[in-house]
């Protein structure tokens, strides 16, 4: 396999500056320098080669030109004491083994002190490599607004003393959901259609993977956004929504689905029943024909439990609905206070329809549609609705 | 780091003053635990927001009211100053304030030197 600059500047990025962050305590020292460094590389490597080692050439570099910065900077140093590390500058880093800190890294920039969105942004810039402007896109906003919360989160970390470690023992499992809640953000985000940000998030979820390998919850959450994603050529037909029973099984990405169901096992293995286990579970049944209903509407039980979320109780009325009939799942839809979501009408409404209670299901499209602005499930709704329009109830 | 640890109590007064004569020994137990606890200085115990005046100076005149200052939802309750290693052993210590369980919460700020 041909390794491209971008594939190794891709991996090195989160690792160098993790590496320099830790090294120089200062995110805007580390994030320039290793700026630096990379753009050195683009331009000279493609000329003269990719070293031998270009992780150590990149690190080496990189710390050069912080310290090379400091030196410059040293009165501007001195009067705003805006830098401890300067006398660890002095101090030479080990030149070919480095130490992999990007455990630490993603740890502070999804540190609970700093705002979700932040967490989120922060992330994918020192992790993900993502430059700002990219990361606007993604999330819709100008690139001046992304600027200024990077900015804001970074200042935080700082001013407010968040540390750059892995958390003690009594806080690990506390943080590690928040990362884990931060990465699968990011899928969900793409799930709408921008697949970069959901490829991002399993990149970042196989890292984590990687750096973790004893957790069950992240092997559950990578096996659960790979067993997702190998639906996505199948979700939209001409831009238009379609409903997992309808969606043409032969284009699934078996690929993924293999990949999604090895990483469930070994969650499975290591004794994870957490609630990424548990959806990841659920997904891989999903991709199964016929499908166990018996058995998603049992773990839907299980993550309702768990999560204490009517959310998981609609899901598992849909469940229950195709092992024991719709008129079972309405009794349970009928159970949740959700009226204001949009989920809860359509679903009501799909139940309601197989009973050939038209009238009902006419009115909960309706009240579905009310709550949808999106454009492909709005005409979903629609459709629905139109078919609905010549019939008259039945029930 | 240090830290200035601002409380306030919410409903805390009132939720404390329901307890049992145990419960409100050990909300005690609890403060003088906190300011016993390495890297704190303890703020002076304040007193109550309707004794408070707020003082404000528009156009180089001293304006003078009753009260604590209204652009805030709630006074501040008490305070204290915490010397820590970072933001999480600031946030352990804040956890243990009997305020931030009974319906009020402990505001972190690191303090800045600006000069």
């Amino acid at each position: 396999m041909v390794t491209t600059l971008e594939q190794i500047f891709r991996e090195e990025w989160g690792r160098v500056l993790a590496v320099l962050v830790g090294f120089f305590g200062d995110f805007d020292l580390a994030e320039e320098a290793a700026q630096e460094a990379f753009a050195i590389a683009a331009d000279r490597w493609p000329r003269d080669g990719i070293p031998s080692n270009p992780r150590a050439w990149l690190m080496t570099t990189a710390r050069n030109r912080a310290t090379d910065r400091i030196r410059r900077d040293r009165a501007l140093v001195a009067r705003f004491g805006l830098l401890v590390a300067d006398d660890r500058a002095e101090v030479p880093m080990n030149a070919t083994i480095f130490p992999d800190e990007r455990l630490e890294l993603i740890f502070t920039c999804c540190h609970p002190a700093l705002a979700v969105d932040a967490q989120v942004a922060l992330t994918l810039r020192t992790l993900g490599g993502l430059t700002t402007d990219e990361i606007a896109r993604a999330f819709l906003v100008p690139e001046r607004t992304m600027a200024q919360r990077l900015v804001r989160a970074k200042r935080k970390i700082k001013a407010a003393g968040i540390p750059f470690r892995v958390p003690p023992v009594h806080l690990l499992r506390e943080r590690l959901d928040a990362v884990l809640a931060v990465v699968y953000l990011i899928f969900n985000e793409g799930y709408g259609g921008r697949d970069e940000l959901a490829a991002e998030a399993i990149w970042l979820a196989r890292a984590l993977a990687e750096l973790l390998p004893d957790d069950p919850e992240v092997h559950g959450l990578l096996a659960l956004m790979l067993l997702h994603d190998s639906r996505r050529e199948t979700r939209f037909s001409d831009g238009e929504l379609v409903l997992l029973g309808d969606q043409n099984r032969s284009r699934w990405n078996t690929e993924q689905i293999a990949a999604g169901r090895a990483e469930l096992d070994r969650a499975l293995a290591l004794g994870g029943r957490g609630p990424y286990v548990l959806q990841a579970a659920i997904a891989s049944l999903h991709a199964e024909t016929p499908c166990d209903w018996a058995q998603i509407a049992a773990l839907y039980g299980q993550l309702a439990r768990l999560t204490g979320s009517p959310v998981v109780e609609l899901n598992r009325a849909i469940a229950i609905a195709e092992t024991e009939g719709p008129e079972a799942g309405l009794r349970i839809v009928d159970e949740l206070g959700l009226h204001d979501f949009r989920y809860l009408h359509s679903t009501r409404a799909e139940l309601l329809r197989r009973l050939g209670r038209t009238d009902e299901a006419r009115d909960a499209y309706r009240r579905a549609r009310q709550l949808t602005d999106d454009g492909a499930e709005r005409r979903f709704l629609e459709r629905r609705l139109t078919e609905l329009a010549g019939m008259t109830d039945s029930g | 780091m240090k830290y200035i640890m601002l409380i306030y109590q919410g409903a805390a007064l009132e939720r404390q003053a329901a307890l049992s004569e145990e419960e409100q020994k050990q909300v005690y137990a609890d403060y003088q635990g906190i300011n016993q606890t390495p890297g704190v200085t303890p703020g002076l115990p304040m007193g109550l927001p309707e004794n408070a005046t707020t003082v404000r100076v528009e156009g180089g005149k001293t304006l003078t009211t009753d009260g604590p200052f209204v652009g805030m939802k709630e006074a501040v309750g008490g305070w204290f100053i915490l010397e820590a290693d970072d933001l999480d052993a600031a946030i352990e210590v804040a956890s243990r304030v009997p305020a931030a369980r009974y319906g009020g919460a402990v505001e972190i700020r690191p303090s800045e030197v600006y000069w």
